[in-house]
């Protein structure tokens, strides 16, 4: 057991992959001698060089492009998105060109491209760097969406993503990259499957589900409500497409009650994808209606104000109240 | 009062025949576009060019007017088709025969080529079975043939997409190159053909591709074919200069070649390959043509362009002129000839019956290739399809259906 940050389990995740697979490579902007933004590259193109640690022209669309075409010669690209609000510029080579090519080959070609985007707000940044876009991929068939809220996650999901015959889009926490805990470098143990939600916390009144940043947000939400004698089950979704229903369908068969908290806006979000499924798959289990808590209907706002929009303990434990009171 | 008034530009519809190059050394193109063979079918000389024609032997010159030919009479036959109901749609390429044949039969088999989606006389030359073509256009598969067989990649729809994965498959090879020199391997170097037209020219992701082509010293030829129409906009809507002029831009090599002379085409693509295989970097190929037909079969040219141009272009015909050298020359004679209107016919036969076989695939196929590996979701929705499917069994005997 190793303690490390988030970012540091992820450049660690990286530097064993890059290891691992001789067809891997790195491509991003500011990746190589600066080490990224959030210098979650650190180090690697000294030890790689410049052939599997690319830094490329400023050009989203180009550099998930190109991912497409070294996937197709046999590569596995690993592509870095500076920040959330700039994978918008590839966002058509992402969804119609890489998401589709495995269907529209009949199987023949595969394009095994990760791109790793830093993604959500409470960073205080200014504009486009603190946007949550997962809904918008995780409507894409051909797309896997996964996010590490924990160091040793973040570790082995990295690796996990880059082996995957899939393209994955790999959303980090952002805010959380300096949060640090346990990774064991020798033991995937209960992160062996990146697609499989995570139990966080057992509890029998009602189930919270987030992902990503606002796991330690969700957590905390439910050791305040012990404290008023509530019993709450805590899961970390850990992967948005495929979401794994089996887990949060079993929590809410026990607790009747679910609260899906993320910091994407709610409407056309997740949450409403996880409210319709659990509707479908436990309806007669459900004491209270499914409730969202996540960001309003209107651009990420000025990071002065970002307290007001970001789902936060408070606002868990009023949608938790109401969910109980129901 | 008011306003500021600002220059119109000049735009008049009539090609960029009328526009001053970038640089104002010419304001003549044809002063500045690579043709060997012209439309008179008289061989002229190039000096940089001349010695790739001459590479050429009589028999690959043949071969040349009999894949036009074949590729003239396939597009024939598919609009037929298309108009017989048998396709969703058709996208000709009359007119662009030597474009296409040229610069196809330029290529290598370690090559690899990413067309756009009227790339029939390349794939006629990487020898891809035409009638798979027509999958796509049958409303059958979104693909239609295994690209790793004749490295032809499939036809990308969506406009300039295929040029960033060009340069990425280029930036492979060089990766791998590298590996295999350290290993101390013989093979033959391998390049990549970028194709797309005028109208894609404007796309952002054809000048993200010429960055990092540019960038990265990719081994790739841009090939454009500067067909004059875009649907119904014409080339001066996209670009103010010639289009071969842009590559200064990106710091490699730019061309325009006469793109109705298959010779000039291959001549100036065999130059341009040998230049990215060496690691000499990319080539922009600008092949001036013409789009002879409408730019699908849902399109209607009479409403955007004046049939005199048309008749002019066709004075410029690709097989024509091929057929008044081959003739003059003595290198083909009328058996030759009819030999090739033979072929054509057998070809389009074949195209014919095997279209009219290719039935529409099983549904629950399009589950099995929307990922790679298990996903529960799809996995979930074959099986709700199944039982929803079997709920229907029976019916017919029942009398139900109908």
């Amino acid at each position: 057991m190793t303690t490390m940050t988030i970012a540091k389990a992820i450049n660690e995740g990286l530097r064993a992959s890059l290891t691992n697979n001789p067809k891997s490579l790195l491509m991003g902007e500011d990746i190589g001698p600066l080490g990224g933004v959030y210098r979650v590259t650190d180090g690697l193109i000294k030890e790689f060089g410049a052939d599997r640690v690319v830094d490329t022209p400023l050009a989203e669309s180009g550099i998930v492009g190109t991912a497409i075409g070294l996937a197709l010669r046999g590569y596995r690209p690993i592509c870095e998105i500076q920040f959330d609000g700039f994978v918008f510029p590839g966002f058509n080579q992402i969804t119609t060109q890489l998401a589709k090519m495995h269907s529209r080959s009949g199987g023949k070609l595969t394009v095994p491209v990760v791109i790793r985007i830093p993604y959500g707000g409470g960073i205080g940044s200014i504009e486009h760097h603190s946007e949550s876009p997962e809904a918008l991929f995780a409507h894409t068939a051909g797309l896997r969406i996964i996010t590490p809220s924990n160091a040793h996650d973040a570790y082995w999901m990295i690796q996990q993503a880059v082996d995957c015959t899939d393209p994955v889009i790999f959303f980090e926490p952002k805010r959380r990259y300096w949060l640090k805990g346990e990774v064991d470098t020798e033991n995937a143990g209960p992160a062996s499957d990146p697609f499989q939600a995570h139990v966080l916390r057992e509890g029998s009144d009602a189930t919270i589900v987030a992902y990503g940043p606002l796991v330690p947000v969700a957590l905390a939400a439910a050791a305040a409500a012990e404290e008023d004698g509530h019993s709450i089950e805590v899961i970390d979704l850990r992967s948005i497409s495929p979401i794994d229903f089996d887990t949060v369908t079993a929590s809410v068969k026990k607790t009747g009650r679910l609260i899906v908290a993320h910091e994407a806006p709610t409407f056309g979000g997740i949450g409403g994808e996880i409210a319709a499924r659990i509707s479908e798959r436990a309806f007669l289990h459900l004491e209270a209606p499914v409730i969202r808590v996540g960001g309003f209907h209107m651009p990420y706002p000025v990071a002065k104000v970002e307290e007001d929009y970001l789902p936060d303990i408070d606002k868990i434990l009023e949608a938790l109240d109401r969910s109980l009171a129901y | 009062m008011g306003a500021t008034q600002l220059p119109t530009p000049g735009i008049n519809g009539t090609g960029l025949d009328q526009q001053s190059p970038a640089g104002g050394a010419s304001s003549d193109p044809a002063a500045e576009m690579i043709q060997l063979l012209g439309p008179d079918g008289k061989l002229g000389t190039d000096p940089v060019f001349s010695d790739y024609a001459k590479r050429l032997d009589p028999e690959q010159l043949r071969g040349f007017y009999a894949d036009m030919a074949k590729v003239r009479r396939f597009d024939q036959e598919a609009t037929a088709l298309q108009r017989q109901g048998e396709l969703a749609l058709w996208v000709p390429l009359t007119g662009q025969e030597a474009a296409q044949i040229g610069s196809g039969r330029a290529t290598q088999r370690q090559d690899y080529i990413f067309p756009t989606y009227r790339e029939h006389g390349v794939a006629l030359t990487r020898d891809v079975d035409l009638a798979e073509l027509l999958k796509l256009f049958r409303g059958i598969s979104n693909g239609g043939w295994d690209p790793t067989e004749n490295n032809f990649h499939l036809y990308t729809l969506v406009l300039a997409a295929q040029t960033l994965h060009s340069v990425g498959y280029a930036m492979g090879i060089q990766r791998d190159q590298k590996l295999a020199e350290a290993n101390g391997s013989n093979d033959p170097k391998a390049a990549v053909v970028a194709y797309f037209g005028d109208g894609a020219s404007s796309e952002g992701d054809v000048h993200e591709s010429m960055v990092f082509a540019a960038s990265y010293n990719a081994p790739v030829v841009f090939f454009c074919q500067n067909n004059h129409w875009a649907i119904s906009v014409p080339t001066e809507v996209q670009t103010k200069v010639p289009l071969f002029n842009r590559a200064k831009g990106y710091g490699f090599p730019g061309i325009r070649v006469d793109g109705n002379d298959v010779i000039a085409v291959h001549a100036v693509t065999e130059w341009a390959l040998e230049h990215a295989r060496e690691g000499r970097g990319p080539v922009l190929i600008e092949a001036y043509t013409y789009r002879v037909g409408a730019h699908t079969t849902a399109d209607d040219p009479t409403k955007y362009r004046e049939s005199a141009e048309e008749i002019s272009w066709r004075g410029k015909d690709p097989l024509d002129r091929l057929e008044k050298y081959l003739r003059s020359e003595g290198l083909a004679d009328e058996a030759f000839f009819e030999q090739v209107k033979v072929d054509g016919d057998k070809l389009a036969a074949h195209v014919r019956s095997t279209t009219q076989s290719l039935q529409g695939p099983n549904f629950r196929e399009s589950f099995a290739g929307v990922y790679a590996e298990p996903h529960p979701l799809v996995a979930e929705e074959l099986a709700w399809f199944e039982e929803y499917s079997a709920g229907f069994e029976g019916d017919e005997e029942e009398g139900e259906g109908n």
